[in-house]
């Protein structure tokens, strides 16, 4: 059912964010509030309950937006099905928003740098319905693309200057060229979501808030390469992304959209969902395509590569979920307008997922070329608890942690790479002063350990020894020498691996020994953490110059081994310590060793 | 189940869901992933019958079955809890403290990753990130999401789960 531009419209964010924090409940509370007191009737106008995709500012579900019509939206968060009636009563029937439970002037700080462009249906739609998608110019970018060849659909693509979404950053249109140019007349478009980085969901957004978006970006893909069969290959962590997608292509179906001659427009495509099975390699090309296939997913050598070879043999083309969501906005807009946004070598919009010790985490959509600063700071809001920034791990498993000094580091491919880090997916892990370096790299390799497929010698076996030594370092057992071992086992890793999970495991472990190798030596020489966060190295004191006696840790504390009074010093009992660390994370002024 | 010095008893199970899903995809190109995943649906994990029917009805080998289901994180080959318990151990989560919630799991229902309770009544399981970033660290049982976990919430929700049958 489209939405009717007189009805009074509720917006509830029913992301996999919204859901878990209750936007079910509230939406439930909206439907009953209206019919239990016949709002409709006094108000002489329809009010439509609408379920969006994610806004972006997941620290802050549930978001609700109220449009009346000639108004603007206001937007409520922290929404509980407790404050609907006040809301139902006071906006919907008085048409006076309720200011005290409205999102502060930091909502409009978090969108205000922002240009949310595949986001722009996001939030805004009802994400289940093909009527509300098209009278938000869905489909116009299909039907323009479908008057031009073929190889003008790729030269449009290419004259835009989209690069890859997913990381590598390869033109699009260069990409889809090779695959075009491949003999034969079977052909496949396969679209990666399986967004397997920790710390990135901007696909799993796109997939749950506009999946038409992303089925028009692939008809327009296949028109122009030639496919006649895609795939989308998605993480099976995601359900909720799944069904919406599985819905959205059945409707398609129905509607003579997908399948033979689509929309009449005199191209044949059919697509379908394949779940992945939790493997953080099936991000890789090659082992994405063995998984398909119904085989490990193991990386294979290129060349030959999926243009030439691919899946079953034949030519494939693969690209990122957020690559396919942009291309459907260069055909609304035209190349020009594209490639207007942005920097010199990367052009449009690139979404980034916020998460860490920031105040507002979430999804966040910029210009590329944008500086860190501006986003960590301006739009979401600077460091929880008013702690010290320490560092940014961008480009997830694969890429680097950024210092203080690389916040002027524009967000766009050949910066990042400069400053040691990469785009990556998006991923940005804001670190404060009590997180510890030695402990992330730790994390990561630990990650890309279990993760690697097994297939080559430096990656199976070198990722498990670097491991050990991080091991061993964190746990207080460091010795003279690793950090050099570290860092020649890394450049051999990096040299000799098969595929780009090898190929870029070791990047954490590089960029924190060359911007934080003051902190290696503290746990190797002194035996110390400096950000009191790895276990083994903790004393559990209180440090008594920097204890301002708040009663933080005494409140946290679940066995209550802490003796505090009010202005006195907090003291640890020992013997009733059960060395959880609550404490730790709770004080403000790091005063526990 | 099947410890070497004991006899392996032969599972007895009904194969009638697993030759329905076969049934379902017997023509389809690259079948095997879907039909593992729609058995486990059935099931709650792969039995070793199936694997035995699978491998004699699609004609692939057995060990290239095992091989896929040893390979992914969410095959599983021994029967698990009514409750899955899944501890994200993403970035966000990990920097936020999700090592602390996996301990007090430990320490609370004496389970670590990939292990079950006794009763059958708790799986406890440590992912890598579930995507819901934004409230970290998060937990999830079964389908329920629970953000922004602490070492008190989390005694609330193995107390809340204790409770149900």
């Amino acid at each position: 059912m489209a939405a009717n531009a007189e009805n009074i419209k509720v917006l509830i964010c029913q992301g996999t964010g919204g859901l878990a924090s209750g936007a079910q409940a509230v939406a439930e509370a909206f439907e009953e509030e209206f019919a239990k007191k016949g709002v409709e009737a006094k108000v002489g106008k329809r009010c439509e309950v609408i379920g969006t995709g994610c806004r972006g500012l997941c620290a802050n579900d549930v978001l609700v937006d109220i449009v009346m019509p000639g108004h603007e939206g206001v937007t409520y968060d922290f929404v509980t099905p407790e404050m609907v009636p006040q809301i139902v009563e006071e906006h919907v029937i008085g048409n006076q928003p309720v200011e005290k439970k409205k999102a502060g002037p930091y909502y409009e700080k978090f969108l205000e740098k922002q240009h949310r462009v595949v986001f722009s249906r996001c939030g805004t739609v009802n994400a289940e319905s093909m009527d509300d998608f098209i009278a938000h110019r869905g489909f116009e970018g299909i039907k323009k693309a479908v008057k031009m060849a073929p190889a003008e659909v790729i030269d449009e693509v290419k004259r835009s200057g989209l690069r890859g979404r997913g990381g590598g950053g390869f033109p699009t249109g260069v990409k889809w060229s090779f695959c075009a140019a491949s003999p034969g007349n079977e052909k496949y478009l396969i679209c990666n979501a399986d967004e397997g980085d920790p710390g990135a969901f901007m696909d799993r957004s796109i997939l749950e808030g506009d999946p038409y978006g992303l089925i028009e970006g692939m008809m327009i893909g296949a028109y122009a390469i030639g496919c006649t069969f895609g795939y989308v290959y998605c993480r099976a962590e995601y359900p909720l992304a799944i069904k919406r997608l599985q819905k959205a292509i059945d409707t398609c179906y129905e509607k003579g959209i997908l399948g033979k001659n689509c929309m009449g427009l005199g191209f044949d495509f059919d697509m379908r969902i394949k779940a992945g099975a939790g493997a953080f390699v099936c991000g890789e090309e090659t082992a994405l395509m063995a998984s398909i296939e119904g085989q490990r997913g193991m990386s294979r050598p290129r060349p030959p590569f999926p243009a030439v070879r691919g899946l079953w043999g034949k030519p494939t083309n693969i690209n990122n979920v957020e690559t396919f969501a942009n291309v459907s906005y260069i055909f609304y807009n035209g190349a020009d307008w594209y490639s207007s946004i942005g920097t010199e070598g990367t052009k449009g919009t690139k979404i980034f997922a916020l998460t860490g010790k920031v105040k507002h985490t979430g999804l966040v959509e910029v210009p590329a070329g944008t500086t860190m600063r501006e986003v960590i700071f301006d739009v979401c809001g600077g460091i929880l608890k008013n702690r010290k920034f320490k560092a940014v791990q961008a480009g997830g498993p694969s890429g680097g942690c950024l210092p203080p000094v690389a916040l002027d580091a524009q967000v766009d491919y050949d910066s990042l790479i400069k400053a040691g880090a990469m785009m990556g997916s998006g991923g940005l892990v804001v670190m404060d002063e009590t997180t510890c370096m030695v402990d992330i790299a730790r994390f990561f390799l630990n990650f890309t350990r279990v993760e690697s497929c097994g297939k080559c010698i430096p990656c199976r076996i070198g990722l498990k020894i670097m491991l050990e030594i991080l091991e061993r370092i964190t746990s207080g057992e460091g010795q003279e020498g690793d950090i050099e071992m570290l860092e020649d086992m890394a450049v051999d890793i990096k040299k000799s691996s098969l595929c780009g999970l090898g190929q870029t495991a070791p990047n954490p472990v590089l960029s924190t020994i060359r911007y934080f190798r003051d902190e290696y030596e503290a746990h190797i020489k002194d035996k110390y953490c400096p950000s009191h966060s790895c276990k083994p190295l903790l004393k559990f004191e209180v440090i008594k110059e920097a204890c301002k006696m708040c009663g933080m840790c005494y409140k946290v504390c679940p066995v209550d081994a802490i003796i505090w009074e009010k202005k006195q010093l907090a003291v640890i009992d020992k013997e009733k310590c059960t060395k959880c660390t609550s404490c730790y994370d709770a004080c403000p002024f790091m005063a526990i060793e | 189940m099947s410890n070497a010095a004991e006899t392996v008893q032969e599972e007895e199970i009904d194969l009638a869901a697993a030759n329905e899903v076969i049934d379902k995809y017997m023509d389809m190109h690259g079948a095997l992933m879907p039909v593992l995943q729609d058995v486990q649906e059935a099931y709650g994990y792969i039995p070793e019958p199936c694997v035995h029917l699978i491998a004699e009805r699609l004609n692939v080998y057995t060990s290239q079955i095992y091989g896929v289901l040893t390979f992914y994180a969410q095959f599983h080959l021994e029967p698990r809890g009514r409750y899955i318990v899944r501890v994200c151990m993403g970035t966000a989560c990990h920097v936020k403290g999700a090592g602390r919630i996996a301990d007090t799991l430990k320490e609370r229902l004496g389970i670590g990753h990939a292990e079950t309770t006794e009763d059958l009544k708790f799986t406890a399981e440590y992912v890598a990130c579930i995507g819901a970033c934004g409230m970290a660290p998060v937990i999830m049982v079964n389908d329920g999401t629970y953000g922004s976990m602490t070492v008190q919430k989390m005694d609330e929700v193995i107390a809340k789960y204790k409770a149900m049958d």
